[in-house]
C-alpha cells in the first residue's frame, strides 16, 4: 500500500528505549550488553530484552569474543530503515503540497465566480 | 500520544481560508486526489470507510470529525479487524486559520506494536522527551557522516 519497512523494522524503532539502545550501539561501534545496561536508565534485563527485538528485526548483529557477546548495528539494515522513513516524510511533503495546490486553486475560483466587494 | 509510537509531523501554510481547506482534506472528491485513487467514506465520527491505492486498498475508520479545525481517521490496519492504536496508523490534521492563510499540520503516527509495560520505559520516556522526528534528523545525519 505504501513505501515502508516491514513491522518487525517498525516495531523494533518505534520504542524509544531501543532507539536510544540503538544509538549507543551507532556511536560505539561495538558493545556488550553489560556496557550498554550501563549507559542507560532501565535495567541489564531491559537491554536484552531491547537488544533481542533489534536483532530479530535485523538493525543488530552479535559475535561471541571469549566469554562476552559485543553487538554492534547493521547498517545496511539501519539505512534502508532510514530511507523507509524520510520517504513517508516525503510522502507527505507532497501530499501536503497537493492539498495546497487544490485548495489554493478552489479558493481562486470561487472568488473569481464571486468577487468581494471592497469595504 | 504513548512514547513508544513513531510519528511525523509535517506543516504547511496554504493561501486561502480554513473552510476552503478544510473541504479539501475532508471531501472524498478532493481525498481521491492528494491520497488515495479510490476514496469511500463519509465523514461522520466513527465512520467506516475504503481507500484504494491502485489495485491495494484497505479500511479506513474516521476518528474526529470538529470543523473546520481537526479531521483525523484511522488506516492501515488488518482488513476485517477493528482500527486501535496498536494495528493501524492514525492521520490527524490541525487546520489554524490565520485570515486569508491556514496553517494545516499533519501528524502520522502508529504501530505500537510491542507493549513493554515495564515501568523503566514510562521511567525511560518521562527522563528523555526524545522525538520520533529528532531522531529521524540524527539517523540521517549519522548516515551521511558514514558514506
Amino acid at each position: 500500500m505504501r513505501a515502508e519497512p516491514d513491522d518487525d523494522l517498525w516495531a523494533a524503532i518505534a520504542d524509544p528505549s531501543r532507539r536510544r539502545v540503538l544509538d549507543l550501539l551507532v556511536h560505539r561501534g561495538e558493545a556488550s550488553a553489560s556496557w550498554l545496561a550501563r549507559q542507560v536508565p532501565f535495567t541489564r534485563q531491559a537491554v536484552s530484552k531491547h537488544l533481542v527485538v533489534l536483532e530479530q528485526a535485523g538493525l543488530v548483529g552479535r559475535r561471541k569474543e571469549g566469554r562476552e557477546v559485543l553487538y554492534r548495528v547493521n547498517t545496511d539494515r539501519l539505512d534502508q530503515a532510514t530511507r523507509a522513513m524520510v520517504e513517508i516524510a516525503r510522502q507527505w511533503d507532497r501530499r501536503l503540497d497537493t492539498i495546497k495546490r487544490l485548495a489554493e486553486a478552489a479558493y481562486t475560483e470561487a472568488r473569481s465566480a464571486a468577487p468581494e466587494c471592497p469595504t | 500520544m504513548s512514547m513508544s509510537e513513531y510519528q511525523i509531523e509535517r506543516e504547511i501554510v496554504i493561501d486561502a481560508p480554513v473552510e476552503v481547506v478544510w473541504r479539501t482534506i475532508t471531501e472524498p472528491d478532493q481525498i481521491s486526489q492528494w491520497f488515495a485513487d479510490k476514496v469511500e467514506l463519509e465523514v461522520k465520527a466513527g465512520a467506516h470507510g475504503y481507500m484504494g491505492f491502485g489495485e491495494q486498498g484497505g479500511p479506513v475508520v474516521v476518528e474526529t470529525v470538529d470543523p473546520p479545525t481537526r479531521f483525523s481517521f484511522r488506516w492501515n490496519h488488518p482488513a476485517g479487524e477493528e482500527a486501535v492504536a496498536g494495528n493501524s496508523f492514525l492521520v490527524a490534521f490541525t487546520l489554524v486559520g490565520e485570515g486569508e492563510h491556514t496553517r494545516l499540520r499533519v501528524v502520522e503516527s502508529g504501530l505500537d506494536l510491542l507493549p513493554w509495560a515495564d515501568v523503566d520505559k514510562q521511567q525511560y520516556a518521562e527522563e528523555h522527551n526524545d522525538g520520533w522526528g529528532e531522531f529521524l534528523d540524527r539517523l540521517v545525519r549519522l548516515l551521511a557522516e558514514r558514506t
